[in-house]
């Protein structure tokens, strides 16, 4: 049984906490009574802003003695409400845990804390010659959210996801102990892999403070086709195809006029014209000019033959900047041109994506709703968004039931997850559920137990 | 309506790094790209053929590898492309650089209207356009935002100033430098690119010119000469504040005021 935070717990940590990182009651800012999520609140009866393991430490050893929930946030750019404090209790915030405090060189990795924000990483390494592959759209997010999330992201068709990267990690567990999961080894077969657990946990396990990431070496050279496709159906349909090429590209990214329509409003300028209703965007990257234009030219070529008018070339940092930027401000335009909505962040294998999006389709019909999505179309993960628009909550609520149900039930039947991405955290759980089944929610449920026996880590997340 | 658009290419990245002891720019394993101011006046170009009709053809002034950046136009869109390509003009400054490009426009021309960026990033002045049109002798516009045919032989120009925008009715032929960001350049063609030769941007060198006096041209014709190049003072200042919101957003009202960044 969790305990609410009593007065005598608050004087504990204001002799723990200076008073200027410790806040209390209605000092709390709304802000932490979120996420991303719309519709889910509640406010912390505390807000720690942590910086340092030690210090993570004994909060976690008192809050675990005295079986107060604990819910860890960084940035709070979350989907799925992970960082809401459903019990309240106490809210432990990374961002000020944001140093870098190791390149080596030559073993490639990095080392940095949980708090350090994604886009402060990629330029620390970039500007030192080395590549973080993960592209996760929001830079702003922590690295201890991505690692909590398996965040994913643009570049994963080539290089995978955040889990591949991440090679050692130092985290707390409930009862105060700190324990180092990995290290710096390229081959691991020591045991069960408890690292893993912890990624993409949602801090359900323990709190991260720290990780070492695996680098590589900056590819020198990058370019992107933006190639525009009658329909939305022949552009999925090249997919696939463009993906038995071997021309290895870094990104296949899949989007709609509709959606380019929301962008340019929100951006409030224009995209460069491609004329027709549908768009994939493609990038290959590589240490030699010669050899990426080559194999963008094959890719171009392919593109032409299944039905694409033309292919555009985009290959300087004004072009890049131009189409990317567009790209990037895909989810908070949908958001900005909604009065309400809520997502959807499948993955299906993707030989599997064409018939998933022609049912997203049909189910707009079917729902008479705005349902705009786009998405990571290379590795079979999409973002459909169900609008509000002009319907009651009420009559949103209920759409929005049946259009879920739908969209999980086909995901499932083509083989998909519930979600790629963004996790599960509080929102997505009875979705979880249905897709893995009561066995395994079960073992989920006693991994949980192992290493938090008393139930004090982000309770009602994941599977708890 | 036929359209000159006077184009550079410069350095592939903006953060082009100078030699501190030297002066010379840095350009090892630098690509070299269109100008980005360019190509605002490339689409103003387009988009005025697209209305009424005619050609746009692109012209630089630089070494053989300009002949990429003249590609990227033919890519883009541009029906012809013309490479002025000569060791005489190299050195040259705004003044020498202006008559190299008004003697090929002479030559390859007659045309309606020059189109030409606001500026480059690596050169920076701002007034090849101005000095072209000088020695042209016709009527130019600065920091173009739209142009339209104005009937008789006129064109209607747009243009920005601080706080208003200039209507200028000018007879053609005429000259107009674009506005940056006035519109959403269109990106190089796949298509265009496979079907253009080999053989597509045409050379002209000093010979081809109708004035052929070198002393005109390069650095001997420069009026101006470069004594010394360094970068910038680096003057980025951070400072972290911290306190109430209510408190920083009214320190902040007020630092943004006084740096004349928004208006009360």
């Amino acid at each position: 049984m969790l305990n609410r935070v009593q007065p005598q717990d608050v004087e504990y940590f204001r002799g723990l906490i200076p008073a200027e990182r410790l806040l209390v009651g209605a000092d709390i800012g709304s802000d932490y009574s979120h996420d991303e999520l719309e519709g889910v609140h509640r406010s912390p009866d505390l807000v720690i802003r942590a910086i340092s393991t030690e210090e993570v430490s004994r909060v976690l050893a008192y809050a675990n003695k005295r079986c107060l929930p604990v819910v860890t946030r960084g940035s709070g750019t979350g989907l799925v409400g992970g960082a809401v404090a459903i019990e309240g209790g106490i809210l432990l915030e990374t961002t000020l845990m944001n140093a870098i405090l190791e390149l080596d060189e030559r073993n490639f990795t990095v080392t940095v804390q949980a708090g350090v924000l994604l886009m402060d990483l990629s330029k620390y390494v970039e500007e030192r010659g080395f590549f973080y592959p993960p592209d996760p759209g929001e830079k702003s997010a922590t690295l201890g959210g991505n690692i909590s999330t398996n965040a994913g992201g643009m570049r994963a068709v080539k290089y995978g996801v955040t889990r591949d990267y991440v090679l050692a990690l130092r985290a707390v567990l409930p009862d105060g102990s700190v324990e180092v999961f990995g290290g710096k080894v390229v081959k691991n077969s020591s045991g069960y892999s408890l690292k893993d657990l912890l990624i993409g946990a949602e801090g359900t396990l323990a709190v991260i403070t720290e990780a070492t990431l695996r680098l590589l070496p900056l590819p020198a050279e990058n370019i992107s086709l933006l190639c525009p496709f009658p329909s939305f159906h022949q552009a999925i349909a090249a997919v696939p195809e463009l993906l038995q090429l071997g021309v290895d590209p870094t990104a296949v990214e899949f989007f709609t006029r509709d959606v380019i329509a929301l962008a340019e409003d929100f951006l409030g300028k224009r995209f460069p014209k491609i004329g027709t209703d549908a768009a994939l965007l493609l990038t290959f990257d590589g240490s030699d000019a010669a050899e990426v234009e080559a194999r963008s030219e094959k890719a171009a070529r392919l593109c032409l033959t299944l039905g694409a008018p033309d292919v555009f070339i985009v290959d300087t940092d004004e072009r890049k900047s131009a189409v990317w930027s567009a790209r990037g401000a895909f989810l908070e335009a949908i958001k900005a041109g909604a009065v309400q909505m809520d997502e959807c962040d499948v993955v299906v294998p993707r030989a599997n994506i064409i018939p998933f999006v022609e049912r997203v389709e049909q189910l707009s019909r079917e729902l008479d709703m705005r349902i705009p999505y786009f998405g990571h179309a290379g590795d079979g993960n999409l973002h459909i968004y169900l609008c509000r628009d002009g319907l009651s909550k009420d009559a949103f609520e209920q759409k929005l039931g049946q259009g879920f149900a739908v969209l999980y039930e086909k995901a499932a039947e083509l083989g998909g997850m519930v979600s790629g991405e963004h996790g599960i955290g509080w929102a997505k759980r009875g979705y979880l559920e249905d897709r893995l089944g009561p066995l395994q929610v079960a073992l989920m449920a006693r991994v949980k137990a192992a290493f938090d026996s008393n139930g004090i880590l982000n309770p009602h997340k994941v599977c708890t | 309506m036929d359209i000159l658009v006077c184009i550079k290419q410069v350095p592939g990245s903006t953060n082009v790094q100078v030699d501190p002891e030297t002066g010379v720019l840095k350009r090892d394993s630098q690509k070299g790209k269109l100008n980005p101011y360019d190509l605002f006046a490339l689409e103003l170009a387009f988009s005025l053929r697209e209305r009424v009709g005619g050609t746009v053809t692109a012209l630089t002034m630089g070494p053989a590898q300009a002949e990429r950046a003249l590609l990227e136009c033919l890519y883009m869109g541009a029906d012809r492309a013309l490479l002025l390509c000569d060791r005489r003009f190299a050195g040259a400054d705004v003044l020498a650089t202006s008559r190299a490009l008004s003697a090929g426009i002479r030559r390859a021309g007659p045309f309606d209207l020059i189109v030409c960026g606001k500026q480059t990033t690596d050169g920076d002045t701002a007034q090849v356009g101005a000095e072209i049109a000088e020695l042209l002798d016709i009527p130019h516009a600065c920091n173009v935002r739209e142009i339209s045919p104005a009937g008789s032989g006129q064109l209607m120009a747009e243009t920005v100033l601080e706080r208003e925008i200039l209507c200028v009715r000018m007879s053609m032929p005429c000259l107009v430098t674009a506005e940056k960001d006035i519109n959403t350049p269109r990106l190089p063609s796949f298509v265009r690119k496979m079907a253009a030769s080999d053989k597509a941007v045409e050379l002209l060198t000093l010979d081809d010119l109708p004035d052929r006096d070198e002393r005109l041209y390069g650095l001997t014709g420069s009026a101006t000469q470069v004594e010394r190049i360094f970068p910038p003072d680096n003057e980025t200042v951070q400072e972290h504040w911290a306190g109430p919101n209510a408190e920083l957003a009214e320190k902040l009202y007020a630092f943004l005021l006084d740096a004349t960044l928004i208006e009360r």
